[in-house]
Order: structure tokens, then sequence, then C-alpha cells
């Protein structure tokens, strides 16, 4: 059996590998950060004037934590289609003969993601400052924003890591994840408020996790008006709980489904 | 000679498909056995049980004396694998490729450095090294591949289909550079399509089709099967096919062939090139216009056409469905 110090160390050389290959391929990197960018600015300047807020806060205060939670959320899909791709190429095959730690190869994979998204999230932080986003709230609270934002999005890597286990085509893998986060993260709070949704949908949002990230994010940077309304549901009004526990729940399923759906694994 | 590897009543069923139908197997220490048959026969399920990433469903598979199924973390620690498909990661160099895998084979950071070095010298890649895999050529891939599996000096080595969709050139170099493995004392379990590939390296082969050992021996005694040398010659015109049957009979152990349209003779016979040299004696004392003359002894693929009474090559085309069925289970497993 393996240690958990071999775990780790294994698991480190595997997170090399795989943010490598980010150096190596920079147009990763670019269309990681294009993509955000041109959201921030499309949204605040085109959908910026048209939507109604509470009184007393800004369209870019308002957009920049939806907008980082859509992104880092599908910042995490890439986990899928990478897993499904090693898979493809034969490299799972090589990993699972060697005498390496059974979880490594998911953990480096799923570490590495969450680096990329730092890497996004920088970006767009640093281009909300510029189209007048700004953090009215502590540094602690701040970091814990983006912590919230990370973490969440760490989890839904694992699963789409069994997502792209189980698929085993990049492509498929990239389309699938559209079809089920498109919907999830304009389902939510991120760019409208939520009073302008029709009542089942309303609902959906109100408890769906993309929301409460959204929200808890907004309330940690400080871009919720003084006045605003307090929410009526128990999601929104305890968000940041109420996205931890999704993000715990998220991890205690799918860390080991995932584990024993890579051991199970065969390549072709 | 100890076993290194011993397989026993091996049976894999991949849902209604039995991929494996009881599979019989040893390789001694330090040699080579050839795992032949067509596409679909079983050979890379077994190589893949014996790698721990299938478990059997029956039967027992054992890898320098330890059990595949309860001991497989060992039993990697022993193990190198050359699957099908050169298992490289295109994004890292040649270096970082070895290092990573002797890393992962818990080599310290300093020992897989200077494996890594010595096997890309010794495959013809340290003026690769540098460069990401991705512009390899094939041949070049195969070799990273068979050298991230020797990083941690493994006893016994899987090599499933080396040289398929190599060109002949990149196949005579992996040949080579297996024979040096060979010499090394490295245990080898090598599946191949190609006759002339088992032929030139495995000491003892084994011939699976549809899951079951259908022959086994050294070439010398797979050949012994399907009859012993013959004495082949063309010539000039149809006549003088009349002509050279005649002056050969004597030296005939068996039936004399001869084919008017290729006007060619075909002559069972023993002693080898003595008997070549009469033969050819025989000749000069005819009128006969002698194009082509040689020995020719079976190869392996006369072994598969008798066996099973299809050539290796038709054999692949007609079990298509065994291998969509290998693909389904594993997407089920």
């Amino acid at each position: 059996m393996t240690t958990l110090a071999e775990t780790v160390s294994d698991s480190v050389v595997i997170t090399k590998r795989n943010l490598i290959k980010v150096k190596r391929v920079p147009d990763l990197i670019v269309f990681a950060t294009l993509s955000p960018i041109m959201f921030v600015v499309l949204f605040r300047y085109i959908f910026g004037g048209a939507i109604n807020l509470p009184p007393g806060i800004s369209y870019a205060e308002f957009l920049l934590p939806g907008i980082f939670a859509q992104t880092v959320v599908f910042g995490s899909t890439v986990t899928g289609a990478s897993i499904a791709e090693d898979l493809q190429k034969g490299l799972i095959d090589r990993f699972r003969s060697l005498p390496m730690s059974r979880s490594a190869v998911l953990i480096g994979r799923t570490v590495a993601d969450l680096g990329l998204n730092v890497i996004s999230i920088t970006v767009m932080a640093l281009t909300g400052l510029a189209v007048g986003w700004r953090i009215n709230s502590s540094i602690g609270e701040a970091i814990g924003g983006f912590l919230v934002l990370l973490v969440f999005a760490f989890a839904i890597s694992w699963l789409m890591a069994l997502v792209g286990l189980l698929v085993r085509t990049p492509e498929v893998v990239n389309n699938a994840s559209f079809i089920v986060i498109f919907p999830l993260t304009f389902a939510s709070n991120a760019f409208v408020p939520l009073e302008s949704f029709p009542a089942p949908l309303r609902a959906f949002a109100e408890w769906n996790p993309v929301s409460t990230v959204v929200q808890a994010a907004r309330e940690l940077f400080g871009n919720v008006p003084a006045g605003a309304p307090v929410p009526d549901v128990w999601s929104l009004q305890n968000p940041a709980l109420y996205t931890v526990l999704w993000t715990i729940a998220i991890l205690v399923v799918f860390v080991p489904l995932a584990v024993r759906a890579y051991l199970r694994t065969a390549s072709r | 000679m100890t076993d290194a590897v011993v397989v026993e009543g091996l049976v894999k069923r991949f849902g209604e498909n039995t991929a494996l139908g009881g599979v019989d197997l040893t390789v001694s220490e330090g040699t080579v056995l050839g795992l032949l048959g067509p596409n679909g026969a079983g050979k890379t399920t077994v190589v893949r049980i014996l790698s721990t990433l299938l478990q059997p469903d029956e039967g027992r598979a054992e890898v320098a004396g330890l059990d595949v199924r309860t001991q497989a973390d060992q039993v990697r620690a022993m193990i190198g694998l050359t699957g099908q498909y050169a298992a490289v990661d295109e994004y890292l160099t040649g270096a970082e490729n070895l290092e990573m895998v002797g890393r992962l084979y818990r080599l310290g950071k300093r020992e897989a450095r200077s494996r890594a070095g010595q096997l890309l010298e010794r495959f013809d890649l340290s003026d690769a090294a540098n460069r990401p895999a991705k512009t390899y050529s094939g041949g070049m891939r195969r070799r990273l591949d068979i050298a991230a599996s020797l990083i941690a000096r493994p006893r016994v080595l899987f090599l499933d289909e080396p040289t398929t969709g190599l060109d002949p050139r990149s196949r005579l170099g992996m040949w080579e550079f297996i024979a040096d493995l060979v010499s090394d004392g490295t245990t080898i379990l090598l599946t191949t399509q190609y006759l002339e590939e088992a032929d030139r390296l495995a000491d003892r082969m084994v011939v699976i089709d549809r899951g079951k050992v259908i022959a086994r021996g050294t070439a010398d005694e797979l050949k012994a099967q399907v009859g012993g040398e013959r004495l082949e010659l063309t010539v000039g015109t149809v006549e003088q096919l009349a002509v050279v049957t005649d002056a050969l009979r004597p030296l005939s152990h068996g039936e004399l062939h001869a084919d008017r349209q290729t006007r060619r003779l075909s002559v069972p016979v023993t002693g080898g090139t003595d008997t070549l040299a009469e033969a050819l004696r025989r000749l000069a004392g005819t009128s006969a216009q002698v194009l082509d003359i040689g020995l020719r002894r079976p190869d392996l693929d006369d072994v598969f056409l008798t066996l099973t009474g299809r050539s290796a090559e038709d054999a692949d085309t007609t079990t298509d469905a065994e291998d969509s069925a290998t693909v389904s289970a594993g997407a089920q497993s």
C-alpha cells in the first residue's frame, strides 16, 4: 500500500506534468483568459444599462462575482476532457501499470486545473478592476471570496474527472458538459437579479449552488448594496455555508467514485 | 531455470464474449516468449491481466512469483509495460517523460535523471532528449515508450505488438533494440501478429486463436509440425519443367510439385545445403535455364495456415466482432 507521503509525492509529479503542458501550449492559457475578459467587457457594457439592479450598486460590481463563478465552473470541465485524452492515448494504462499511488493521477489532474483557474480568476479580477469592479471588504473576506469560488470549482473538477473516465472521448465530454453547465450558470443570479425570473425557474435558481457561490462571493467582496432586501430562502441567506455543504457533498461522493472508475477503467 | 511468468487456466469474459478460454503458459527467466495470434485472439488481454490492468475471471497468473490479483502492488514494481500505442506524453520532452516515469517507480530524483540519460543514449534519442515528444517520429515514440518501461530495470517486460504501425526500417531497428535487451537477461513476453518478428526474437512461442492456445514450442518445433524443407526453383520455359523434374527426382523425399503457370518446381528434400549443391550439379548437366533456386524452410505463416486453416491476415478480418466486444466491455467495467 502507498503511504500518504508517497501519494503526495506522486501527485506532485503528475501536477507538474500537467502544468508543463500549459507552459508548452500557450493557446490553452490564452483561451482560458481571453473568453472571461470578453465576457466581462461584453456583459459590463451591453447588459450593464438594461438590467434593473437594487439602488446603490454598479453593474460591474454585481457582475464580476457572477463571471468569476461561471468561468471557474467552466474551467473545471477541462478536467474531464484531459482525463479522456489521457485514456485515449494510453497514458492512463501506463500510469496504472506503475507502482504509484492509485489516486495520484486524479489528484494531480484536479490540482493542475485548480492552478489554471487561479490564473483565469486573476486575469478576470484585473480586467474587472479596469471596468469599475471594486472590492469593498477586508482582505481576509476578499480571500475568502476567492477561496469559495476555487474550492467549489475544484469539487466540480472531480465530478468531471468521473465523467471523463466514463465518457472517454474528449469532444463528447466537452459537449456534454456545455449542455449541463451552460444552463446551470445562466439559471442563476450570476448575470441578472433573480427577481425577474418566472416562479419555477426562480425556485430552481435560488437553490442552484452556482447562485449561492455567486451570492457568497458578492457578500465577501462587499458587492451587495447596503439597502438590498434580505433574500427569503435559507440557501441565499447562508450562501457560504450552503456552498460549502455542496462542495463537501460533491467531494465525498465523486472522489471515491472517480478513483474507483480510474482503477477499473481500460483504455480500449 | 525458474519461471518468471506462470499462467494457468486463465479465463476472461467480457459480457457474453469469452476473450480467454483457459490459457496456460510459462516464461522461463531470462527468455523471450512470443505470444502469437491474429487481432482479437486474446493476446492483449493476457498482457493486460499480467500487468494488473485487468482482473482475470478464473485461473492463476503469477509474475516473478507474485500473484497478479492479490499482490498487484508488488507486481507493478517488478514489471515494465509497453502497450500497443506509444504511451508517451507528447507535451513533455523525451527526458521529461522518462524522468516522470522514473519518479513514479519511486526512483530518487538524481537516479531518475541518470537512468533517463542512459536510456536516451541507448535508444538513440540523445539528440532529441530536450524536444517535446510531439515532434518525434513513430519509431522514436516507440523507442521512448520502451525506454520508459525499462527505467526501473524491470525483471519482466511486456511488449504488446512493439512494431505494429512502424515502417519496415524502424521495425528492423526496433528488433535490434529488443535483441539487445534479451542479451541483458531481461525476461520478455512479446505479442505480435508478425510471424517473422516472433521467429527472429522469441525463444519459445505460444500461438493463440480465439482465446485458446492452439500450438506451442520453439520455432523449429512449430515448423516441424507443418513439414520439412523444400527445394524450389523457377525455369525459363514450360518444356524445361519436365527436364528439371527428371533431373531432381532422385533427390526428392516425397512428391514433387510442378506448377506450369509459374514454371516453378517444388521438391521436398532433406540434407540442407549439401542437397542444394548436389541439385545444382545435376541441373548444370541439363540444358534447362534456371532463373532462381533456393531452399525454403516453412515459416510461421505456413504454421498458422496449417493450424487454423486460414492465414494470420485472413484471421484479422474474421475477428472484428471480438474486438468490438472487448471495447464495449471495457466501457462497462
